[in-house]
């Protein structure tokens, strides 16, 4: 007892130690490389998935091709005005163009999982059926027809 | 140099840094997009030598679901709650009183992964699903969404007979059977040319 009280009674709070900062960091880094993937293509059109309950997660994602619908991105608009647009890769395109993009998009894949090419649509909630069937006709005449609506998972 | 010198111990103080440094790498590089949706197999486009008639099924086999660009819903002959159609559906896909005005069954023998045979009445109703252009996609992926509903719920049912389980509980195998003997039928007609405003 005799000897805690060397220094008059006055403790002072020990700093605390920052040792394992490191650790925890690269824990949290090692979730993000884990969990998630690159960002392959600059969004350009802005939306908003619908919900729905019965989805299916796509499987191998290097075999999935992208094709958003939406309105143009607010620093767009001013260029390409609000009506909704189809965009492919980096560019915004018409739907004559998709068949152009699958054939491209084929021409990445290994023979094996041509096949297997899913297409996923995304499109925004308030997007008429006019376009997204245009787009699919396109798909379907490019004969790219494993289609994935996305849809955000919603409360059954 | 008679005593050998010590190396001095490396500083971890940068090792937080540097570690922080590549987490905010990644976390503006990366996405954390879930891929989700609804899956779909379009329709090959018809060589342009078959006819149409040919593809014609009869009326008995086909529920019509027609959505209008203000979102309301027809299926059959009559309007429908976009909450009543799942019903409808499985009601019109399974035929459980074998109506006449209901879809006909077909005798079909599927493998099972045991070796063994089994026949089962596969129902050949097809939903066909229209819509005009002007609908929207989210009341046409609703419409999608339940009538999803509407075949995995057959499909729960036939394997919770065949099985007694779960579609979801079921293995690989037992999945492609059921698949089988539920296929999901939905057509998309070939967009209307003249469609009237």
């Amino acid at each position: 007892m005799a000897v805690m009280k060397k220094d008059g009674g006055k403790k002072e709070v020990p700093a605390i130690s920052t040792a394992s900062l490191p650790d925890v960091i690269f824990m949290i880094l090692f979730f993000f490389m884990v969990s998630t993937t690159m960002r392959d293509q600059e969004v350009l059109v802005r939306y908003k998935l619908p919900n729905a309950t019965e989805i299916q997660k796509l499987e191998k994602k290097n075999l999935v091709s992208y094709i958003n619908i939406g309105v143009p991105v607010s620093h767009m608009q001013a260029k390409y005005g609000t009506a909704p647009r189809i965009q492919l890769n980096d560019s915004y395109k018409t739907a004559k163009d998709i068949g152009d993009f699958i054939g491209a998009e084929r021409d990445q894949l290994n023979e094996s999982d041509r096949a297997q090419m899913t297409i996923s649509i995304k499109a925004d909630k308030d997007t008429k059926m006019g376009i997204i069937t245009d787009v699919k006709q396109e798909l379907r005449r490019a004969n790219a027809l494993k289609i994935s609506y996305a849809a955000l998972e919603a409360e059954k | 140099m008679g005593n050998a010198r010590k190396t001095p111990e490396v500083r971890a103080d940068s090792q937080a840094d540097i570690a922080f440094l590549l987490l905010i790498f990644f976390l503006v590089a990366t996405t954390m997009n879930s891929d989700k949706g609804l899956s779909r197999v379009l329709p090959p486009i018809p060589p342009e030598d078959v006819k149409v008639e040919d593809q014609k099924v009869k009326d008995r086999n086909v529920l019509l679901v027609f959505v209008n660009a203000s979102g309301q819903l027809m299926a059959g002959d009559e309007q429908l709650d976009i909450k009543a159609l799942k019903d409808k559906a499985k009601e019109f896909i399974v035929n459980a009183n074998d109506d006449e005005n209901m879809p006909e069954k077909e005798e079909k023998e599927i493998d099972m992964p045991d070796g063994s045979k089994w026949t089962y009445m596969e129902s050949k109703g097809v939903i066909s699903l229209q819509t005009t252009r002007d609908t929207g996609y989210d009341m046409y992926i609703q419409v999608q969404n339940e009538l999803t509903r509407a075949f995995n719920e057959i499909r729960d049912e036939v394997a919770q007979s065949k099985f007694s389980k779960p579609f979801s509980d079921l293995n690989e195998d037992e999945r492609g059977v059921i698949t089988k003997a539920v296929p999901m039928k939905i057509s998309e007609a070939e967009p209307r040319k003249a469609i009237k405003k």
